[in-house]
């Protein structure tokens, strides 16, 4: 694989389940890719599909009602459809996935050392021995203080933020290419927090891992990602390079977000600029834009569903014609609130 | 309202302290203590609004509890409006329930999910006032706009809410009997963020029509940030610092709030990279605390002093309170 082709390539990824009332749409046509090396940040809310879409990607939604089209290359590979083998195989060695829940990935009966000793023995024909060296050396690279002492302990006698590096050194013990990472540090505290994020970033550097990481926060995507990519009603919304998602965001959704956060520094503004309303039902999604609901420019050409388009890999899917959208930003330079 | 002369606390805090015991050993010598809430004293001035922040485990839901006397606090003592209410017991405590309320993070743990709204919102006027049920729906209807929810939802249930809806509801309860003390226990962190914005502003509005006074205890600094006039940093159960809102942000004493600060990613790419303080290790237990400054452990700036002796919280001028023996800009 040449060193510029992408890792993972999504295309019109579409995940829904069979309810009572019909089929619930909980991604819809989302495509993107990943390339090697890259921190790619997905943003959005609850019901915004975002977790469905890694799940998808690991291959993890076996629910009978779960209806899964469109295609996932993962290094030239097509996941969709692939036997539970020929997956395994994948998982866990070149695609390792964290959770925000780091007791989720780990047994309460087992010591943190036979559990990562027992990944790396799933895919490595080493020495119970070995294993347990490799999971000293892991637990050391994540940081862990005393790694020869943690890992005999078990979970329970873990902080949360122990626990989360635990996972991490479990996820990167086969050397993934992509590590999955669905709100990893939304459990913790900030500033293990802190600690967590520099760990992934360095986890690009040192192990030049790509990594997909789910959030909530957009200051977490300012802290690591390369790439952005932010999610409403079960599509991608907006994307692109975070330096022009941040610098000149293009989706009123994604001016109602940043407009949601209190800022840190600086005046504090009388109100924050909140987004009326809240996130559609996936069973239930306005026709058009999913957004027009909640949003201040809804007009009548949003109720055609618009696709992503823009210049230079930063796309939104609004129809807000671009002189109003320049009208806007210079409101929004002056001061005034863009939000009624 | 009728305004409290400025020199009176709303609700003052004495040496406070709530300790747990842990184990169940009949052997006193092999108890061991937790120190939830350690000796704090705090005044709560009438229109403020207190923030307290600070990492899991640090104690400020314990000393939320404590403030309107929902846990039973260890030693010290508590006034509301200059009345020692230490001691009251539950049936004396009852009349200054009106005056503080509470607000909490997952409200519908608080909501029964078989009664309706409206009846679930008519029941402080049950217990503490006798109206006519048409004045009750009267009032739980008024309480209903006011939270910027609709008359017509009083003959819901609650799982027909979303999750910022049902804080609306937790809110209006808390709003009924014309509280002047709302504590508000992390009241929008279970929330998506476009939401927690609604509640935020919905909680400034409220405090402007109703001349409310908030402790309001949260992990997120933004948040705690924008609503609050005042905030206390909280680590293993003791304020570190304290002092108007501005203040102890933009220029920190305690280096716990100058590494708690720092830790915040910020959402924008433009700004400067700060030299981020990363601090070294967790939380100590707070079964076995670290003696002298219970910071020392991960402090940057910790000499052999802080290890021996504990700082007590003191003035450095400018409004602020600060427990170290090294404080920042000193």
């Amino acid at each position: 694989m040449s060193a510029d082709a992408p890792l993972l390539v999504v295309e019109d990824l579409t995940v829904s389940f069979r309810g009572d009332e019909g089929l619930v749409q909980a991604v819809g046509g989302v495509s993107f890719t990943v390339k090697q090396r890259e921190i790619v940040g997905v943003v959005g809310e609850s019901g915004s599909g975002k977790s469905q879409t890694l799940l998808a990607i690991m291959g993890l939604i076996d629910s009978p009602r779960a209806v899964v089209s469109g295609s996932i290359r993962f290094m030239g590979q097509e996941l969709i459809g692939l036997n539970r083998r020929a997956l395994d195989a994948i998982r866990g060695r070149q695609i390792a996935m964290i959770f925000q829940d780091p007791m989720s990935a780990l047994t309460p009966v087992h010591t943190i050392g036979n559990q990562i000793g027992e990944q790396v023995r799933a895919h490595e024909k080493v020495s119970a021995r070995a294993a347990r060296a490799r999971a000293v050396q892991l637990l050391d690279a994540v940081g862990i203080a005393n790694p020869g002492r943690v890992v005999d302990g078990y979970p329970h006698q873990l902080s949360g933020g122990m626990r989360q590096r635990a996972v991490i050194a479990m996820a990167l013990s086969c050397n993934p290419v992509l590590l999955v990472a669905d709100e990893p540090t939304t459990a913790l505290d900030v500033t293990v927090q802190a600690q967590i994020l520099e760990l992934i970033g360095r986890l690009r550097d040192e192990f030049g891992s790509a990594v997909i990481l789910v959030t909530h926060d957009l200051g977490v995507v300012a802290e690591v990602a390369d790439q952005v990519l932010v999610m409403y009603g079960g599509r991608i919304v907006e994307e692109g390079g975070k330096g022009s998602v941040f610098r000149t965001p293009l989706h009123p959704y994604t001016w109602g977000l940043f407009g949601s956060i209190a800022p840190m520094e600086g005046e504090r503004p009388a109100r924050l600029a909140a987004i009326p309303g809240a996130p559609p039902s996936l069973s239930n999604l306005p026709t058009g834009c999913a957004f027009g609901p909640r949003c201040a420019y809804h007009h009548d050409d949003c109720l055609v569903r618009p696709p992503l388009v823009g210049a230079g890999g930063h796309r939104a899917a609004c129809v807000l014609p671009e002189t109003k959208r320049r009208h806007l930003k210079i409101q929004k330079a002056a001061g005034l609130e863009m939000q009624q | 309202m009728n305004a409290v002369p400025r020199e009176r606390p709303l609700l003052r805090a004495s040496d406070l302290s709530k300790r747990y015991h842990v184990g169940r050993s009949i052997f006193p010598a092999q108890r061991r203590t937790v120190h939830a809430v350690d000796t704090i004293s705090l005044d709560i001035w009438p229109g403020e609004t207190l923030g307290i922040v600070g990492e899991s485990g640090c104690g400020k839901s314990t000393l939320g509890r404590c403030l309107v006397r929902l846990t039973e606090i260890s030693s010290g003592s508590l006034e509301f409006e200059g009345r020692d209410i230490t001691d009251a017991s539950q049936r004396q405590l009852r009349p200054l329930r009106r005056q503080m309320q509470m607000v909490f993070q997952d409200p519908s743990a608080s909501l029964n999910p078989r009664r309706r709204i409206g009846d679930l919102l008519a029941d402080p006027f049950r217990i503490h006032e006798r109206l006519s049920a048409g004045e009750m729906a009267d009032r739980v209807a008024e309480l209903l706009r006011r939270v910027d929810l609709s008359p017509e939802h009083a003959s819901r249930y609650p799982h027909e809410f979303s999750g910022g809806q049902r804080q609306r509801i937790g809110i209006a309860r808390a709003l009924a009997l014309r509280p002047r003390l709302i504590v508000a226990d992390e009241p929008v962190s279970a929330l998506d963020v476009s939401i927690q914005a609604q509640i935020v502003n919905l909680l400034a509005d409220l405090r402007e029509a109703f001349n409310l006074t908030y402790v309001f205890i949260a992990h997120d600094l933004s948040v705690v940030r924008q609503i609050s006039t005042r905030v206390a940093v909280m680590y293993l159960g003791s304020i570190v610092e304290s002092g108007p809102t501005d203040l102890v942000f933009a220029a920190p004493a305690h280096h716990y709030t100058a590494a708690l600060r720092s830790a915040v990613p910020v959402p924008s790419v433009d700004r400067e990279r700060r030299q981020r303080l990363v601090l070294k290790g967790d939380l100590p237990s707070p079964m076995n605390p670290p003696s002298g400054c219970r910071f020392h452990t991960r402090c940057p700036a910790a000499t052999s002093l802080c290890r021996s002796e504990r700082p007590l919280l003191q003035s450095v001028g400018d409004g602020r309170l600060v427990a170290c023996h090294h404080p920042l800009g000193g």
